[in-house]
């Protein structure tokens, strides 16, 4: 399957694939309106960790795993492996538990702790490639088949 | 090909998909003894606090038996196995042949002769979607509540009833609640906040009689000799693996259903997977039994993939527990309260007023336990360090930092996890 990977050299830590991925998940899917005036700003599926003031910067984010630990440890079944071997995150049924993200080794499920909600990227489901690397300046994210390691 | 299992929960799940990966053509039989479908056996302390409705129970998608064409059977208990003719039996005598056995009938609670308990009515165990909705449908006549027992399953029970504004003080033997999971710092912490919930937490006592009249409980005497009134007693002094119906069919059981690295049990095609195995231990490799949700599944999946005719290596059960008990969410793994500390490293930050603890666990050179309580994110990193045996001497100054992650590990491990194939950093 196509899978998200990071190239950390060519990272510049600007951060835009967060704020393409807030946005994308928003109600409006407009930037300025998802940050500035809905209710409920979505929490970043991917996240930019930094060190040395940015000196190293990359993006992680979800493996969509082949044998996901977090749906192992799922408790209430909201975390299941689709036929285009997508993992998905129902939030209806995620009692927010965190046992995904007691067990994700990439630490790549987030907690909404306002709708006490688990948090994972989707791969955009309404988009040809993520948002987040078409939003990457750089080409730091790329998306194309691969293994998940 | 015949596949037999017995248990529809986690197990059971991990070892069907497992199964269906390989051989679409062999018939699945799964035996339950509950008349419910799969759920999340840890929702019902949700279910009992009214944070979810029934219709959230399921654990599995509606059409994942007819889509792995299995045959699920309810109300259907295993009474025997007979391995040499390859068949069990049911309590309504009928037989079922099989050709692969798995055996994953989980934990059945352990109630101990307390005095007083015999004929007593609102005496409970909490393990069923059953036991939950029971209390449910007597909470109108619950008003105090003894819980016997400060293990996961005791808490998670005292949790819900104080959802629902029930009265509830717990006794438990140890020192600490949550002895198994928890380390004594987050012990305190998590008890600390119970109490000011309003929750009564009795340590180093136990009950010795259930006082009351006829079928009505008045109170308990406890060993110290205090008293404390309630009308209702759930028992949750812990499970134990549901395997006496295993007696005479020649399969090892020690304190589980022992099993080797495929579970296979003594017995040659005949599997168990879940609470009721005794499989290798991450760590130490001896065999012990680990009841928990995640390494269910995992033995469920190892298992399925011994009884299809493929190999699945079981790299050993390793403890983890996600609990949250009044919104202070707790993540334990590994090895977090060593006996001989002389061999281990131990690295904690502590701010008991903001409900916030990290303890890192290490023996010589690599990570073997961890306990995070109040910032729990990303705590899956830690798991897949020790899972990994991962040198972390490079970045060991950073591993309480609340913001650990990927940036502070080496770059070669985030090209391994991140960066695309066949491009080296
Ligand atoms: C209140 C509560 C909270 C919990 N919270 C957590 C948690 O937060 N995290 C965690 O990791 N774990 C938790 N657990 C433990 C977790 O639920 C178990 O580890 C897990 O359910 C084990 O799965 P299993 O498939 O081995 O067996 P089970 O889920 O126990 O299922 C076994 C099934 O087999 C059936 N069965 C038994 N004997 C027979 C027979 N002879 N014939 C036919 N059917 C039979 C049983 O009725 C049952 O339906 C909790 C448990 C409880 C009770």
């Amino acid at each position: 399957m196509k899978r998200i990977y990071s190239i950390e050299d060519a990272c510049i830590g600007c951060h835009l694939c967060e704020v393409a991925c807030i946005t994308e998940h928003s109600k409006s899917k407009d930037p300025i309106k998802a940050f500035l005036h809905e209710a409920e700003r979505p929490i970043a599926r991917c996240t930019v960790e930094e060190i040395d003031g940015g000196v190293v910067s990359f993006s992680t984010n979800c493996r969509h795993c082949d044998e996901p630990d977090c749906l192992r440890a799922c408790i209430s079944g909201a975390i299941q492996k689709l036929d285009d071997g997508r993992v998905f995150m129902d939030t209806e049924k995620c009692v927010g538990c965190w046992s995904c993200v007691m067990a994700c080794p990439y630490g790549a499920v987030q907690r909404n702790l306002e709708k006490k909600k688990g948090n994972k990227c989707d791969l955009c489901p309404d988009r040809k490639s993520p948002a987040c690397v078409d939003a990457c300046p750089n080409r730091a994210l790329v998306y194309k088949e691969g293994n998940q390691k | 090909m015949k596949y037999v299992i017995i248990g529809n929960s986690v197990a059971a799940t991990g070892a069907i998909r497992s199964i269906r990966n390989q051989d679409d053509k062999g018939s699945i039989t799964v035996l339950s003894r509950e008349n419910r479908i799969a759920y999340g056996r840890p929702l019902i302390s949700y279910l009992l606090g009214g944070t979810i409705t029934e219709k959230k129970m399921a654990y599995l998608p509606e059409d994942f038996y007819a889509k792995n064409s299995v045959d699920l059977r309810l109300s259907a208990e295993v009474v025997a196995v007979d391995s040499k003719k390859k068949q069990v039996k049911l309590s309504s005598n009928e037989t079922i042949a099989f050709d692969k056995l798995l055996i994953a009938t989980g934990g059945d609670p352990f109630v101990p002769p307390i005095e007083g308990l015999q004929g007593k009515k609102k005496i409970f165990t909490f393990t069923t979607w059953d036991d939950a909705a029971k209390l449910k449908e007597l909470a109108y006549d619950i008003k105090r509540v003894v819980v016997i027992g400060g293990g996961l399953i005791g808490l998670k029970a005292a949790e819900g009833l104080y959802q629902i504004d029930k009265k509830v003080t717990i006794i438990e033997l140890a020192d600490r609640i949550l002895s198994a999971a928890f380390d004594r710092t987050a012990g305190r912490i998590v008890a600390k906040k119970m109490k000011a919930n309003g929750i009564d937490v009795i340590t180093e006592d136990t009950v010795v009689k259930i006082e009351g009249e006829g079928a009505e409980i008045t109170g308990v005497t406890l060993k110290s000799g205090d008293f404390i009134p309630c009308d209702t007693v759930i028992v949750a002094i812990g499970v134990r693996p549901a395997a006496s119906f295993l007696s005479g069919s020649g399969i090892e059981v020690n304190r589980g259903v022992v099993v080797d690295d495929r579970m296979e049990t003594s017995v040659k095609g005949i599997f168990a997977a879940g609470d009721v195995a005794e499989a290798a231990d991450f760590f130490t490799k001896s065999k012990n039994p680990m009841p928990i949700w995640p390494d269910a599944y995992i033995q469920g999946d190892v298992a399925g993939a011994a009884m299809a005719g493929s190999e699945k290596g079981y790299a050993g059960g390793l403890a983890m527990n996600s609990i949250e008990l009044f919104k202070v969410p707790t993540i334990s793994m590994g090895i977090t309260n060593p006996q001989d500390e002389k061999k281990f490293e131990i690295l904690t930050y502590l701010d008991q007023e903001k409900y916030q603890y990290r303890k890192v666990v290490l023996q010589g050179k690599i990570v073997v336990g961890a306990v995070l309580v109040g910032a729990v994110d990303r705590a899956g990193i830690f798991a897949g360090l020790i899972r990994e045996k991962v040198d972390v001497t490079p970045f060991k100054g950073q591993l309480l930092a609340t913001d650990f992650g990927f940036a502070q590990l080496t770059k070669e491990i985030r090209s391994t996890l991140f960066a695309p194939q066949g491009k080296v950093a």
